[in-house]
């Protein structure tokens, strides 16, 4: 079994958002890029369910949309434990782009199980997941707080009003998650560090797509 | 533009939600000449899809079927689908909640349907479609233009509120073509009944680290069942775990407008006020005079919560029994 986690490169949560030119575009200048933090909870999950797998999931993958800059981000995710990475080469421009590039990886790497976090920390869009998911027309569940594999069969928790509600997924499916898949997030050790330099980190070429949303200039 | 407006219900009953979309659904299809269709998925009696036109809905599609009793993302993305082609509709707006977040982004690859989401208010133009958004988990806010031929919008729970346009209503009752099973199963729900939804309640009790820990949270649901409110609590309480996720209000969590609201140990952070400031009533118990939820409350008490709680709660009690 393969899983694959979108990543997205966002600025620090305790960034001071500032924003130049009129107040019309994003001041990046000493920002902190990290990893979006749903994202990093997601990426937390598959880990710790590759480790009770024995040996039946062979492999985390990570993905991102962005241009090179977005490496340093992307080698935190390889020392916290991913095997893999895979970088699309093309600026995030937005989700429905984003989406079809992520479901081209997707169809290439052939993944049983696709986690994407609800939504990255900039643009709230809460989109590339359920996009994603129709793009390769797989089954997907939002809001996922739990994620378990028993036997093979895998079941999520969602939340819904007033409470939670158990499923059982066929694979492929992309599982949209939220807080309480994983408590804390995993911080890289020294020798996770020192790994992540030798992971492969694979730059891919973006695919064809539409861009169907403009912010504004 | 021809409008579709995707509403909610709670076991038959709309959803307050329903009706803002409803509202909005209705303002923009005045301003730009075209029709309004809301659609019900599930089983809603037609006493209860009625009462949609009170907000202005001339045509409800009810669609009721098994296969879409529980949220499939699949099947439901299949019915607004279908509704929308045999509706012509160019704008089709759902709420910023979980099903808006888990059935929007599959309709926009649907319909190939630029989605703008996290919507505040009207849109500043129509031609191009252009609105405003959250961003930075309610720490700013950007405007996009949607350049597709169809647009979706997730709209920000209670961030443009309800307004009544009374018109007749025509309901049609329509088979969506589905298939027999989906990639997914529910197997077990675990869901508090004769509780009053958050987003939906009109008095909220609402707590903070003032608290001290979450043992302490026994006279809060005393006072939210006295009430028949629903509880609530700022992030600090969620982030410790004392409280479930689903009860965080404030500009990251979940965003609510009831009637009144109990802010009851919370020193009322931007953030907590951003989610709670389209309360019509504020009540604040707090132990710092100085503390900035004072500044947006109706109503203040300066008081440490553990003496003023059994009190209000008394008091409470008493005018309920009078």
């Amino acid at each position: 079994m393969k899983i694959l986690v979108c990543m997205s490169n966002v600025p620090d949560t305790t960034t001071k958002i500032r924003f130049k030119e009129d107040n019309t575009k994003f001041d990046d200048a000493g920002v902190q890029w990290i990893i979006n933090p749903w994202d990093e909870l997601a990426l937390t999950r598959a880990l710790e369910l590759k480790e009770a797998s024995g040996g039946s999931i062979s492999s985390i993958t990570v993905a991102c949309v962005g241009e090179a800059t977005t490496e340093p981000t992307i080698r935190k995710a390889l020392a916290i434990g991913a095997d893999d990475a895979i970088r699309v080469n093309a600026v995030a421009q937005d989700s429905y782009f984003v989406a079809a590039q992520l479901a081209e990886v997707v169809k290439q790497g052939s993944y049983d199980i696709v986690l994407c976090g609800i939504e990255s920390s900039d643009y709230n869009n809460s989109a590339v997941g359920g996009m994603l998911a129709e793009f390769i027309d797989v089954p997907s569940v939002s809001s996922v707080s739990a994620l378990n594999i028993d036997n093979g069969t895998v079941s999520v928790n969602r939340e819904i009003d007033g409470g939670k509600e158990t499923l059982e997924v066929k694979l492929p499916f992309v599982a949209v998650v939220q807080k309480g898949i994983a408590i804390d997030p995993r911080i890289p050790n020294m020798r996770g560090i020192m790994m992540a330099r030798k992971k492969p980190l694979t730059v891919v070429e973006p695919v064809d797509a539409d861009v169907l949303v403009e912010y504004e200039e | 533009m021809s409008v579709l407006v995707y509403t909610e219900n709670w076991e038959g009953k709309f959803k307050k939600l329903s009706f803002e979309l409803v509202s909005y659904g209705y303002e923009l299809a005045q301003k730009t000449g075209g029709s309004l269709t809301v659609l019900s998925i599930g089983n809603v009696a037609e006493e209860e899809l009625k009462k949609l036109g009170q907000y202005g809905a001339t045509k409800v599609v009810a669609v009721n079927d098994d296969k879409v009793k529980s949220l499939e993302n699949q099947a439901y993305t299949s019915v607004i689908e279908q509704v929308a082609k045999k509706e012509a509709s160019k704008i089709v707006i759902f709420a910023n909640n979980f099903a808006g977040k888990a059935v929007a982004p599959r309709v926009s690859v649907k319909l190939k349907a630029g989605l703008a989401s996290s919507v505040v208010g009207l849109p500043i133009s129509y031609e191009p479609f252009k609105v405003s958004k959250r961003v930075f988990n309610g720490n700013a806010f950007s405007n996009i233009t949607v350049k597709s031929d169809v647009k979706i919008v997730t709209l920000l729970q209670n961030s443009y509120g309800i307004f009544e346009n009374p018109v007749e209503t025509a309901i049609e009752n329509y088979n969506a073509e589905l298939e027999d099973s989906y990639g997914t199963k529910v197997t077990s729900v675990d869901k508090i009944t004769g509780k009053v939804i958050l987003t939906d309640a009109e008095i909220v009790v609402s707590a903070g680290r003032g608290m001290k820990g979450p043992e302490n949270w026994t006279t809060i649901e005393e006072l939210a069942d006295v009430l028949g409110a629903a509880t609530a609590c700022s992030r600090p309480v969620s982030d410790e775990g004392w409280r479930p996720h689903s009860e965080h209000v404030g500009q990251t969590g979940k965003i609510i407008a009831p009637d009144l609201y109990f802010a009851i140990g919370i020193s009322g952070a931007i953030q907590h006020l951003g989610g709670i400031s389209g309360s019509k009533c504020i009540v604040a118990i707090n132990r710092d005079p100085e503390a900035p939820i004072f500044e947006a409350a109706d109503y203040g008490i300066v008081g440490y919560a553990f003496k003023v709680l059994p009190e209000l709660l008394g008091a409470v009690k008493e005018l309920k029994n009078s």
